[in-house]
């Protein structure tokens, strides 16, 4: 992991309030409903949430792949706008700027055409390199990804690699154009145990070296708190909690952060006791929740008085600052007494 | 290729519910290009037993032959080799018929829920299913379908919906529901959590605790996460390439691991602690799991394996007694607790 070093002055990635939505004949599904974050040069961070939470949402917003939805609020890579690009301005920003890895390798590769030709191919595209140039970097780009002899397996198709090789040439096609911002949308869920360790570590040492922004989209809590210097947490479109990574761990806010954590059996612990699971299951996003979306299921809510339960089931609680670089959006956080912050929501700029 | 003529030896009369000896299976490879390929060895000679009442945790990466285990353990798939002995009697090539009276005290639960319901039945059906088969009239089985429901957490109000109504959790209880239906005594549950949401997967880890307790199951509970396993089970088995390289009880496989892939697989597991994380010495393997139309010679861990000498590309290791008599590995240079 690099060394955690001060978050720079001007974010690499600023995403203020973006809301996504998607018109169904169900009705209007808001699947991202106000998230804002930064994510700095040479920082990760880890976006965490459960199927529907508006994770993945979020990362194809941010990247400018939704089609038929409707993207609102601010998307700003160093400081320049991207809702409202073309797509033309847009491709140009995309490879070049930012890049994408997607849980499945094979999505994102040509079955027939070979490895080293589609990294070369993006390499031509965004620097107008030669074609014996773009190749020649491809094939240190799979060296450098750890693919060994690589100049003979440039030659070779997707099919030929294994799972984890290709997330490696995916990896090594993402960064041919030297991007500022990697996008890594469940890189590692697809892989084994094994061959996942040695993902995160590559991305993990690339990082180092580039001083690479990492979106790291995730479902697994032990693979953000392996990576992440800030986390995120996602829960019906909206944001849960955001926290430096050992600040969340070590002292949830959110309950569902909490719970979250509660829920997880932990191979370094041997206590039998049974799992504090969360009651229910998480809300479908095809009618407006006037509320916290996680109200129905936080147990906190339930054991309130009856005041601030209505208010957990009617009000929105907006991320409120508390203490140093946490944000939490609940009624009733889980706080140690004497820390809480201002309570006053925070703005775009005190972010920062 | 052919069926062993005795029923397993081995097992012990009256200690274990569950014996398997020397499992195979082995697939013909697909054509590629008019040119046949190698028959695929998923599984390649398993052993073990499971006592009535236990849990045994089957864990491996992709390939490694557990789900192909577990399915011929319920006679989803025929073995190629081996047998399978079920309280005391070799059912390994019983017809269908004659497993009947069996196939009440053995049951599956499977990971997609919703693949393994089908959709046009409701509730009260699906899990009436088993009942019908083994005898049960429709009005007994409604019944008990619906004390089922009650069992799993979902309640009787559910038993006329349909699947598609239910998130992934509740459909995986009515799974469980089903598999419980007949009163079994083994239950191979194959990845019964890994489709799950983090926070509905511990509901089902809970629930699978609680029935294992209360109805004293022997469960053979198959899965790639190690966590999870770690939970449920008693004992574990640690499979590579179509065989058991590591088996013992949980304590000693988890905290003293002999098999220099177990150390490497649970070291690789993340933990959802950061500063454990930053901590913890990690054994990183090299390449990929290796494919079972081409196992490597000798020990099939030794290309990725730090410890590899000669005799590990030449000879094929067998499970022997590691530390204690409850834990054995396949290893030439096991790490002695």
């Amino acid at each position: 992991m690099p060394p955690i070093t001060a978050p720079s002055d001007t974010p690499l990635l600023s995403v203020r309030d973006l809301r996504v939505q998607f018109d169904t004949p169900a009705g209007t599904v808001r699947a991202v409903d106000g998230i804002s974050f930064t994510v700095g040069a040479g920082r990760t961070l880890g976006l965490v949430g459960e199927s529907g939470s508006g994770k993945s949402v979020t990362s194809l917003a941010v990247m400018g792949l939704h089609r038929r939805a409707r993207v609102s609020g601010s998307i700003a890579l160093a400081g320049r706008e991207l809702l409202g690009l073309s797509d033309q301005q847009l491709s140009r920003v995309r490879g070049r700027r930012m890049a994408m890895v997607f849980q499945d390798p094979l999505s994102a590769l040509h079955p027939a055409y070979t490895v080293g030709e589609q990294i070369a191919e993006a390499h031509r595209r965004h620097f107008g390199a030669g074609r014996r140039a773009a190749h020649r970097q491809a094939v240190d780009m799979l060296g450098e990804v750890g693919i060994p002899e690589p100049a003979r397996r440039a030659g070779e198709f997707p099919h030929q690699f294994s799972g984890g090789m290709r997330q490696r040439a995916v990896i090594a096609m993402a960064l041919s154009c030297e991007p500022d911002l990697l996008i890594a949308d469940e890189p590692t869920t697809a892989l084994d145990v094994t061959v996942q360790a040695q993902i995160l570590e590559l991305i993990a040492r690339l990082q180092e070296q580039r001083r690479l922004g990492v979106l790291m989209i995730t479902h697994d809590l032990g693979v953000v708190a392996r990576v992440a210097h800030e986390v995120l947490v996602m829960y019906g479109g909206r944001a849960a909690e955001q926290a430096p990574v050992d600040d969340l761990f070590r002292q949830p806010a959110h309950p569902y952060t909490r719970g979250l954590l509660d829920s997880l059996p932990r191979l370094d612990d041997p206590d039998d006791a049974p799992l504090r699971a969360i009651p229910g299951s998480p809300p479908s996003l095809a009618a407006p929740i006037p509320g916290c979306p996680f109200a129905p299921r936080c147990s906190r809510a339930a054991g309130a008085d009856a005041g601030v339960r209505a208010r957990c089931a009617g009000e929105r609680p907006e991320p409120v600052g508390h203490g140093t670089g946490r944000l939490v959006a609940c009624h009733l956080p889980l706080l140690p007494s004497g820390t809480s912050g201002s309570g006053a929501p925070l703005t775009a700029e005190e972010t920062r | 290729m052919t069926p062993p003529t005795a029923p397993a030896t081995t097992a012990r009369p009256g200690t274990a519910l569950l014996s398997v000896r020397d499992l195979a299976k082995t697939f013909p490879g697909r054509r590629r290009l008019g040119r046949p390929a190698a028959p695929v060895r998923a599984v390649d000679g398993v052993g073990f037993d499971l006592a009535a009442g236990e849990t045994l945790g089957l864990v491996g990466e992709s390939g490694c032959g557990k789900s192909t285990t577990g399915r011929m353990l319920v006679r989803l798939l025929e073995p190629t080799a081996g047998t399978i002995a079920f309280d005391d009697q070799d059912i390994t090539h019983l017809p269908q018929r004659r497993l009947r009276p069996t196939r009440r005290h053995l049951q599956m639960i499977f990971q997609d829920p919703y693949a393994s319901l089908n959709p046009r039945q409701t509730v009260a059906r699906i899990i009436s299913e088993p009942l019908l088969v083994q005898g049960d009239s429709a009005r007994d089985a409604r019944l008990k379908a619906g004390e089922l429901l009650d069992l799993v957490g979902l309640g009787q109000e559910h038993l006329d919906r349909h699947p598609h109504e239910f998130s992934g959790g509740q459909a995986q209880r009515i799974g469980i529901a089903r598999a419980l239906a007949t009163g079994p005594r083994l239950v191979v549950a194959d990845e019964p959590v890994s489709a799950l949401d983090v926070s509905v997967q511990a509901q089902i880890v809970n629930l699978l605790e609680r029935l294992q307790d209360e109805l004293g199951l022997a469960l053979l509970f198959i899965a790639h996460d190690l966590s999870v396993v770690r939970r449920i089970c008693d004992r574990v088995a640690v499979m590579y390439l179509g065989r058991i390289v590591e088996i013992g009880g949980k304590r000693e496989v988890y905290e003293t691991p002999a098999h220099p892939y177990t150390r490497a697989l649970l070291s690789a597991v993340p933990l959802p602690d950061p500063v454990a994380e930053r901590r913890r010495e990690r054994i990183l393997l090299l390449g990929d799991p290796p494919s079972p139309a081409s196992p490597p010679s000798g020990c099939a861990f030794h290309p990725r394996c730090a410890k590899a000498q000669d005799i590990c590309r030449t000879q094929r290791p067998e499970l022997e007694t590691v530390g204690s008599p409850t834990r054995q590995a396949a290893c030439h240079f096991p790490d002695s607790p």
